[in-house]
């Protein structure tokens, strides 16, 4: 299979003597769903930003489908779902303008969307089942809903890699599980590369093919089943089952 | 209250300002960036001083400052050199205190100065007015045409950089516009009070609207209206146009607030 991304040997400090992350080798193929997870400081954010081009290694070297990321040509093809804290929820924004915002790279700067965006844009709308809240302000949904919305956001992209980044903070666990079901079947239905981050991994262990723990390096990577098992979040009654 | 070309100036002057100021305020304040207008104003005032000690239109070193202003705050926010708030403080307080001291030295604290300060309806010019028409319907232009950018990134500004969104630019323009907005409405409102245009009627639209484009529609309507019925008081009534003007903005979000109230009663 195609690599989508590549770290190799990978270190990172935001000041001198005090890495971040040291010595990450991490190849992810073009279609697999992977979860991201690890301790709060343990570099998991940073692991992501620097496979999206947003950071540089200050050690090794990142390549995303073979480019160096941090001169990635093809950024309108990823798709990225924030945190929520990060994202604007509270103005008086609809779910539809959440999701056409996730149109601007592929659609140009300028003017209205064209036809063939706002089909997409309803399509997105569709698949993550908001169709009868398109029209509603984001700020009247649940935060599961507005997840979504982010979601159809970064569908509307037509991503060959979608990050989500800590994408169930401050969601109940009903609402985690939903959303990981979402995403799975999205996954199955797209086959886009996913990159799910979170420090929670409990909702996603039954719908990723691969967990990745990282803790200032990668201390685990392999498939869920395979992680000891005081390691796994009882909280969870895995989605899939 | 027509018959005088002073309040006919001021009347075109005000509807552009009314419509610019909310349009570029809305991008501010969906940012949690408010009061970068109030911090833009002090530098605008240091502007408008250093326009006397160099024998030169207040109005266009005003507008110059005012823009460079903006850009430094964007600038020292987006590098991580100052926390928003910090840059802010920076900003206001370098410019006021400069502003006194270039005044000072100009000898111009006096009652022109005053009236950069809260406005006054007998300050437009025609060429002021032709100066506001041109960059204020240039801004105007630039925010239709860009909306969808603007609005991307107030909605994610991450996720609209990771998809190679140029963020940094499409920030640094909204400072530059918020400063051209505050130079250009410096002589209506006022240094002190222009802020307020750009921040009340988004937050009195914000109550009751459906969407964010209804949000920013709103909030232009809201402006227009506070500048025509303010100018008309301060007219009649002999008031300075900005405190005017502003105290009706103000009732505006009051009117929203129990229409809010009394929608979600029903």
């Amino acid at each position: 299979m195609p690599v989508a991304v590549e770290l190799s040997g990978v270190g990172f400090a935001y000041r001198p003597g005090q890495p971040v992350l040291t010595g990450v080798g991490l190849t992810i193929e073009e279609g697999e769903f992977v979860a991201v997870a690890g301790p709060n400081g343990g570099g998991k954010t940073t692991l992501v930003r620097l496979a999206l081009g947003l950071a540089r290694p200050t050690a090794g070297s990142v390549l995303l489908f073979g480019e160096p990321a941090h001169r990635f040509s093809r950024r309108a093809t990823l798709g990225y779902v924030a945190q929520r804290a990060q994202v604007g929820t509270e103005g008086p924004v609809k779910v539809r303008e959440v999701v056409s915002a996730g149109r601007l790279a592929q659609g140009g700067l300028f003017g209205p969307l064209r036809r063939r965006d706002r089909a997409i844009v309803d399509e997105a709308i569709a698949d993550v089942g908001l169709a009868e809240l398109a029209d509603t302000r984001l700020a009247d949904l649940s935060g599961g809903q507005q997840q979504r919305a982010f979601i159809a956001k970064a569908f509307a992209a037509e991503p060959s890699l979608l990050v989500l980044d800590e994408p169930t903070a401050g969601v109940d666990a009903e609402s985690q599980e939903a959303l990981a079901r979402l995403l799975g079947r999205l996954h199955d239905d797209r086959g886009v590369t996913t990159l799910y981050v979170s420090h929670e991994f409990g909702a996603v262990e039954g719908i990723v093919e691969r967990l990745v723990l990282v803790r200032g390096g990668i201390v685990f990577d392999g498939p869920p089943e395979a992680l000891p098992s005081a390691w796994h979040d009882p909280s969870h009654s895995h989605a899939r089952e | 209250m027509l018959e005088s070309e002073f309040m006919r100036l001021a009347f075109a002057t005000g509807a552009v300002v009314g419509l610019l100021a909310p349009a570029v305020g809305f991008f501010l304040v969906q940012r949690n960036m408010s009061l970068v207008g109030d911090g833009v104003g002090h530098t605008a005032f240091a502007g408008v001083a250093a326009g006397y000690l160099l024998g030169v239109s207040p109005v266009l070193t005003a507008l110059v400052a005012a823009v460079a202003g903006a850009v430094g705050i964007e600038w020292l926010r987006s590098r991580h050199r100052a926390a928003g708030d910090q840059a802010l403080a920076l900003l206001f307080y370098t410019g006021l205190a400069a502003g006194v001291v270039l005044a000072s030295s100009a000898g111009a604290l006096d009652v022109d100065l005053f009236s950069f300060l809260f406005g006054s309806i007998l300050t437009v010019t025609r060429g002021d007015l032709v100066l506001v028409a041109v960059l204020g319907v240039a801004g105007l232009v630039v925010i239709g045409l860009l909306y969808r950018a603007l609005a991307a990134v107030v909605i994610d500004e991450e996720g609209a950089r990771v998809a190679g969104v140029p963020v940094a630019a499409l920030n640094v323009l909204v400072a530059g516009l918020a400063g051209v907005t505050i130079g250009l409405s410096m002589q209506i409102v006022g240094i002190l009070l222009i802020a307020a245009l750009m921040v009340l009627p988004v937050i009195a639209a914000g109550r009751v609207a459906w969407s964010m484009s209804s949000s920013v529609l709103l909030s232009m309507g809201i402006g227009l209206a506070s500048v025509f019925a303010g100018l008309t008081l301060a007219y009649y009534a002999d008031l300075p146009p900005g405190g005017a003007i502003v105290l009706l903005a103000a009732a505006a979000f009051v009117v929203t607030s129990i229409l809010e109230a009394a929608r979600s009663r029903a």
